[in-house]
C-alpha cells in the first residue's frame, strides 16, 4: 500500500507540473495533502511485534515483560523467567478458558494447549475474549489468532476436538503425554491441566486423563446463575478427585427439579467468568512459580462476596479405579515423604539454631517458659480426634488399607455375535 | 422415581439391569457390558413390540460397540414423526451417560445442546449417576429420550418448527 501511495504522490507532482494553468494547482496540492495523510495512517497501522530472545528486566516502554520481571525485584517470584519452560494445558475455550488463556499468554507462559470442539457465536459476546468478526470461526482457531499477536514467543498448540469420544480421548492422553517441548521426568508433558469446561461429563475425562497420567491439574466452573463459581486443586492420590465426592444432587436424593428451573439456558457474567479466570491463574502462577500458598480448593459467593476455602481428602471407595491406584502410591510413599519433611525441618532447625542470640544479656532474667510449648504440640497431634460421641464413618486414609476384592462374576456363555444377530432381526422388522 | 408415571416404571423394572462397571477402554469388561447392553436392549425392543409400544431401532455402527446410530419415532395427532437418533459412548462410561443426539432438530429448540444432543441434565443425569453400573443404553432410552420426546415433539409440531414428512412433501410439491 505504501509503495502505491507513493506512487500516486509522484503521479500528482508530475500532473502538477505538466499544466500550464495555476488555477489546478491548489486542488492538486490537496490531492497531495490527501494522499499523505493517508500514507500516514498506513503507516501507524500496529505491525506484529517479533519474538524476544531473553526476558529483560530492563524498564523501557518496548520491554513487554519488564512489569513481571519487576515481581523478582520486589521479591515475590524468585525466578520469573522459569515461566517460559512451563506448559499448560487449558480444556474448554470459552468464558473461562479464553481469559485463563490471554493471562497466561501477557505472562509470558511457554507452551499453551488449547482445546475445544465449539465455534464462536454472537452469543458468547456477553463474555470477555472472542470478538463478533471471529463468530464462525472454532474458539481454537480464533484464540490462536488473538493470542499469537499479544505474544508471539508463546508456543500455542490447539486441538479440536471433543475429548468425551473415544478417539478425541486417545489424541487428548497423546498431546499431554508429549514432551517435544521440554523432556522431563515421569509421563507427563505438561505441569499443570487447567479444566474450564461447562459439563459435567467432559469434567469426568479430565479427571480419568489426570487419573492415569499422575498430572497435576486446577479445576474451575462457575454456576449457571453465574453469580458464583470455584477453583479446585487436584492432585492424584493426594487430594480428592472430581469422581471422589457426587454431586450434591446424586449424594442427597434431593429433587433436583428444586435445584434447576426447567427450560431457561445458562446465564453468564463476564464479571464472574473474568473473576473465576483470575483466581484460577492466579493459583496457576502460584503453582509454577512456587510463592505465596496454592489454595486447595477457593469459592467466589458474588451475592456475598463470600470466598470460602477448604481441603479434601481423597474417598478411599472412589469409584473411579485410576484414582484409587494414585491413592494406594501416595500411602505407600508415605514413610519417605514425612523422612524427607523431617530432615528438611531439622535443618531448618539447624540453622536457625547456630545464628547469634537475638539478645546478648539478659538484665531481667527473662526465659520462655518450655511447658507452652509442649502443650502446644499436644493440641496439634490431637487435632484430628473428635469429640466423644462422635464417630468418623470412613477409615482413616494414613495407613494403606486393602481392600477386599470383589467376586469374579461368572463370564456369561452369551457370544456377542449373537447377540448382535438377535437386536439386528429385532431391528428388521 | 416420583413424579415418573406408572407405565414408565413398570416399563423400566422389566429392563434387565447391567453388573459389569466397564467402559469402552477396559478391553474384555467392556466385551462383558456390550453382552449386557445388548440383552437390555434386546428385552426392551421385544417388550415395546409386544406392548405395541415400538418407537426406536439402535444398532452400533462400528465394531467396538462405541457409536450407535438408528431412529426413533414419536406420534402425535395420529402422525408419526421420525428422527435420526445417534450418540457415542464417552471414554469415562458408564460413570457418565451417553449424550443422545438428534442431529435433524438441532437449532430447532433450546431443550439442546449443540450438535443435536438432547437435554438431559434435569429428568434423566441424576437417576443414572445414582444407579450406575445398573443402567445402560436401553435405560437411557426409556428414561432420558422417551420423556424428552413426549414433552418436546407435540411443542416442535404445534409451533411449526417441525412438520410430518406428507405435509413437507405435499407443500412442497405445490
Amino acid at each position: 500500500m505504501e509503495v502505491e501511495l507513493k506512487e500516486m504522490l509522484e503521479d500528482l507532482e508530475a500532473l502538477k507540473r505538466t499544466l500550464s494553468d495555476p488555477s489546478h494547482h491548489d486542488s492538486i496540492a490537496k490531492l497531495q495533502q490527501h494522499v499523505e495523510r493517508i500514507s500516514d495512517l498506513a503507516k501507524s497501522v500496529p505491525s506484529r511485534r517479533s519474538k524476544v530472545q531473553d526476558m529483560s528486566a530492563e524498564v523501557v516502554d518496548s520491554n513487554p515483560y519488564s512489569r513481571l520481571m519487576a515481581l523478582q525485584r520486589m521479591g515475590i517470584v524468585e525466578n520469573y523467567e522459569r515461566i517460559r519452560e512451563f506448559s499448560v494445558a487449558i480444556v474448554g475455550i470459552g468464558g473461562v478458558g479464553s481469559v485463563a488463556a490471554e493471562m497466561l499468554t501477557r505472562c509470558g507462559i511457554g507452551r499453551l494447549l488449547l482445546y475445544d470442539y465449539d465455534k464462536v457465536e454472537l452469543a458468547n459476546m456477553n463474555r470477555l475474549f472472542f470478538r463478533p468478526e471471529q463468530s464462525g470461526m472454532t474458539k481454537t482457531d480464533a484464540a490462536v489468532q488473538t493470542l499469537s499477536d499479544i505474544n508471539p514467543d508463546v508456543v500455542l498448540e490447539s486441538y479440536t476436538l471433543n475429548i468425551t469420544t473415544v478417539k478425541g480421548f486417545e489424541t487428548f492422553m497423546e498431546s499431554l503425554r508429549n514432551q517435544n517441548f521440554r523432556p522431563r521426568n515421569g509421563d507427563g508433558g505438561v505441569d499443570l491441566v487447567l479444566s474450564c469446561v461447562d459439563n459435567y461429563e467432559a469434567r469426568m475425562v479430565v479427571n480419568q486423563a489426570c487419573n492415569e497420567l499422575n498430572q497435576i491439574w486446577m479445576e474451575s466452573g462457575v454456576s449457571e446463575d453465574a453469580v458464583s463459581g470455584h477453583i479446585q486443586l487436584l492432585v492424584p492420590g493426594e487430594t480428592a478427585c472430581f469422581a471422589c465426592v457426587p454431586p450434591l444432587i446424586v449424594a442427597s436424593g434431593v429433587d433436583e427439579r428444586t435445584l434447576k428451573r426447567d427450560g431457561v439456558c445458562a446465564a453468564s457474567l463476564p464479571t464472574t467468568m473474568g473473576v473465576v479466570a483470575g483466581l484460577l491463574v492466579q493459583n496457576t502462577l502460584k503453582f509454577l512459580l512456587k510463592f505465596g500458598q496454592v489454595s486447595p480448593y477457593l469459592g467466589y459467593n458474588a451475592l456475598k462476596d463470600y470466598f470460602p476455602t477448604m481441603e479434601m481428602k481423597p474417598n478411599l471407595q472412589c469409584s473411579n479405579a485410576a484414582c484409587l491406584e494414585r491413592q494406594k502410591e501416595y500411602i505407600l510413599t508415605k514413610p519417605a515423604r514425612d523422612a524427607a519433611a523431617a530432615k528438611a525441618k531439622m535443618e531448618m532447625e539447624a540453622s536457625s539454631a547456630t545464628e547469634i542470640p537475638i539478645h546478648a544479656d539478659n538484665e531481667w532474667n527473662i526465659s520462655v517458659d518450655d511447658s507452652y510449648d509442649i502443650e502446644k504440640t499436644d493440641l496439634t497431634s490431637s487435632s484430628d480426634a473428635l469429640p466423644e460421641g462422635l464417630t468418623r464413618e470412613l477409615p482413616s486414609a494414613d495407613e494403606f488399607q486393602i481392600l477386599p476384592v470383589p467376586e469374579e462374576t461368572s463370564t456369561s456363555i452369551d457370544d456377542l455375535e449373537e447377540l448382535r444377530r438377535q437386536l439386528e432381526a429385532l431391528n428388521a422388522d | 422415581m416420583e413424579g415418573w408415571d406408572p407405565n414408565t416404571k413398570s416399563t423400566l423394572t422389566k429392563i434387565p439391569l447391567l453388573t459389569t462397571k466397564a467402559g469402552p477402554r477396559d478391553g474384555a469388561a467392556w466385551t462383558q457390558r456390550l453382552k449386557d447392553e445388548y440383552k437390555a436392549l434386546i428385552t426392551y425392543t421385544q417388550m415395546n413390540k409386544s406392548n405395541d409400544n415400538d418407537w426406536f431401532r439402535i444398532s452400533a455402527a462400528n465394531p467396538e460397540g462405541t457409536r450407535w446410530t438408528g431412529k426413533c419415532w414419536y406420534v402425535h395427532n395420529l402422525l408419526k414423526y421420525e428422527f435420526d437418533l445417534q450418540f457415542d459412548i464417552p471414554v469415562t462410561y458408564p460413570s457418565t451417560a451417553p449424550e443422545l443426539e438428534l442431529p435433524e432438530l438441532d437449532g430447532k429448540t433450546h431443550k439442546m445442546y449443540r450438535g443435536g444432543k438432547i437435554c438431559l441434565t434435569v429428568h434423566f443425569k441424576p437417576l443414572w449417576a445414582k444407579n450406575c453400573p445398573r443402567f445402560g443404553i436401553a435405560h437411557a432410552l426409556c428414561l432420558g429420550l422417551a420423556p424428552w420426546l413426549a414433552a418436546e415433539v407435540p411443542i416442535l409440531v404445534d409451533s411449526g418448527m417441525i412438520k410430518h414428512k406428507d405435509d413437507a412433501a405435499s407443500s412442497a410439491g405445490s
